[in-house]
């Protein structure tokens, strides 16, 4: 069922990007809500239509809620016009999220390429509020240009942090770029990590499968290595068919896979 | 199995007339359009009596049968599945309102409804069905609400289809489980079996004798013949492993090459359950509907995301459907989406036949 909710913060990321905090309106159905660290909503924009996306919010405190939205169709347009005050509608959460319990205690390697990641900023930031619950946290972060390098100022300030470090490359850089140049995998060089380490990963397929395959050559198991698929969603619950990938619903088996499971299917194209 | 009972001919006008009594709206096979479909019958002369179908790749028509048959025509386009899982329904509507909106689930009207003729490909249908609509962790009331009081009466197979498959699906030809009174015709009247508590019922309002020795014998050699004479198959040995291996195999491109990407396969399929999830909103942009819609893995919307499409090529697509059907139903729900009752093959324009896909891919495998 769609639950309305009160938009009470908006932020804009970059131009076409936007993070609207959100409060769900009836009381008895905001105290029962709660979520795990990847898991997604349909956010309902009346009269237009749904769409899925992550909670970048933490799952500590559930009552409030927090989605980035790349402006990119017909709803997210009208998505783009949401001001504070406004009553947009929420059905969730659904699918399964990061694998955090099992990354507790362990080195944390976290890959993202292309636009910005949006269910990766909420992973960093579940992270960095239970710091000591987990190992070294490398970051690994691939753009095409430097203008495609949002969340600068977040990259600097987690640089900054302690047992922490950050990799960015771009594939065409420019005179001011001063980190890494070239695709995700060089950064690979210059990552040294145990083999119990606990990877995720989101962005485009190509890249993730490319990292997959360097982080092999570094002795993590493929049962370690998780990634967060996209794919298109009309119901979220398993029922519509649009999101399959093979035999896995996205929407209910995933969003999240390990590489194990989807490795075969990795290589395919049109699946 | 239940005791075999005899049914004389006129016994069919009484049970629909009782059905009818009952509360059921009845439906069976009824000629129209030049096909069979399901449509209300008040009596038996509604049905497509006399009649057979000539079935075959791409190709169907309704031509004259035997005098006195009232089961001759083996199926029509569509399988029962519009009746359970409708093609278009709203399931909730949005309100706005002074301050936000309200929305409220839409009740599905679902009269009880009895069904004259099923047959048992059709019947599995509805079971692969249930799993998905009913069994799963997520449960559809409007399909719940159209499904539980359903009265099925099956019609076993005396002839097949030159596009039926059943036996190798072990689907059919006879009707073994999931109907309440199962029929099969002879010459004079039929042989009747009670499936369910409520069949059970019905069958003693009609106050049936038992059937004869002779009766019973040339039910089961009738069902049988049309087992023995069934020209198509499907082998189901190892699909999922077979399809997964073989996605790179040139034979989908090959099939694509002829392929239309029309959407009839997926249309007249019975079990084929995407559908699409669409708001629409009314002129005054006070209300809004959601509304579900069947949707085929053939279209190009139904994989595509912003600004990329998983599945572009019509080969991604028939890929799609075929080892989805074959292949990932049986890891997603515990059976097989597929239950040889041939209507792709009929309804393909191009008469693509699945059966032959399969058997080319398994005869030429590029993976081992």
């Amino acid at each position: 069922m769609i639950c309305p909710a009160r938009i009470t913060g908006r932020r804009t990321e970059t131009a076409g990007i936007y993070t609207f905090s959100m409060r769900l309106v009836d009381n008895a159905v905001r105290r029962a809500y709660s979520f795990r660290a990847g898991q997604f909503n349909m956010l309902y924009a009346f009269g237009v239509g749904e769409v899925p996306i992550s909670i970048v919010s933490d799952p500590g405190d559930p009552e409030h809620l927090e989605h980035t939205i790349r402006i990119a169709g017909r709803v997210t347009g009208v998505m783009a016009g949401w001001k504070v005050g406004d009553v947009v509608g929420v059905r969730g959460p659904y699918g399964n999220g990061w694998p955090v319990e099992e990354a507790r205690g362990r080195d944390v390697v976290i890959i993202t390429g292309g636009l910005g990641c949006a269910p990766v900023v909420g992973l960093i930031n579940y992270i960095f509020r239970r710091r000591d619950q987990y190992g070294e946290l490398h970051i690994l972060h691939g753009v095409r240009t430097p203008n495609d390098l949002l969340y600068r100022e977040r990259f600097d300030e987690w640089r900054r942090a302690p047992r922490t470090r950050v990799y960015l490359t771009a594939d065409q850089p420019d005179k001011s770029w001063r980190y890494k140049i070239g695709v995700v995998t060089e950064l690979f060089d210059e990552l040294t990590v145990p083999p119990s380490s606990i990877v995720m990963m989101c962005g485009p397929e190509v890249m993730m499968r490319f990292a997959a395959h360097a982080l092999r050559q570094k002795g993590i198991g493929d049962d370690a290595i998780h990634l967060s698929l996209e794919r298109r969603m009309e119901c979220a619950v398993g029922l519509c068919g649009h999101c399959q990938y093979r035999e896995h619903f996205v929407c209910k088996s995933g969003p999240v896979f390990s590489y194990r499971t989807v490795r075969e299917l990795f290589g395919l194209s049109g699946i | 199995m239940s005791e075999a009972l005899h049914m004389p001919q006129p016994a069919l006008e009484d049970l629909i007339a009782m059905l009818w009594r009952e509360g059921f709206k009845v439906l069976g096979p009824v000629a129209r359009d030049g096909a069979v479909g399901f449509d209300e019958v008040r009596k038996v002369s509604d049905l497509a009596v006399a009649m057979r179908d000539t079935q075959e790749p791409g190709r169907y028509r309704l031509g004259q049968g035997a005098a006195g048959e009232i089961f001759g025509v083996v199926n029509g386009a569509f399988s029962l599945k519009p009746f359970f899982f409708a093609p278009e329904e709203t399931l909730l509507e949005a309100k706005r309102e002074r301050r936000g909106f309200k929305v409220s689930e839409v009740a599905p009207v679902a009269p009880p409804l009895a069904f004259i003729g099923v047959r048992a490909c059709d019947l599995a249908a509805l079971a692969v069905q249930d799993r998905i609509f009913l069994h799963d962790r997520f449960h559809d009331t409007h399909y719940q609400a159209r499904r539980k009081d359903a009265f099925l009466v099956a019609v076993n197979c005396a002839r097949s289809a030159p596009t039926c498959f059943c036996v190798s699906m072990k689907t059919g030809p006879e009707a073994t489980t999931g109907f309440d009174l199962s029929l099969t015709e002879l010459e004079q009247g039929f042989v009747t079996r009670s499936g369910s508590a409520a069949g059970e019922a019905i069958a003693a309002k009609l106050g049936l004798s038992a059937a004869g020795q002779n009766e019973v014998v040339s039910a089961k050699a009738r069902i049988d013949g049309c087992a023995a004479g069934m020209q198509r198959g499907l082998d189901p040995t190892d699909l999922p492993r077979l399809l997964y291996a073989e996605a790179e195999n040139p034979r989908w491109k090959d099939a694509a090459s002829r392929c239309l990407s029309c959407t009839n396969c997926t249309m007249v399929c019975p079990t084929c359950f995407c559908h699409a999830v669409v708001d629409q909103e009314e002129l005054d942009g006070n209300m809004s509907r959601r509304v579900r819609k069947w949707d085929s893995c053939f279209s190009l919307e139904h994989a595509h995301i912003h600004g990329i499409n998983f599945r572009p090529k019509i080969e991604n697509r028939y890929r799609q459907w075929l080892t989805h059907k074959l292949a990932a139903w049986i890891d997603q729900f515990g059976t097989s989406g597929c239950v040889g009752c041939g209507r792709c093959i009929t309804w393909c324009p191009v008469g693509i036949d699945l059966t032959a896909e399969v058997a080319a891919i398994r005869a030429h495998p590029v993976k081992r």
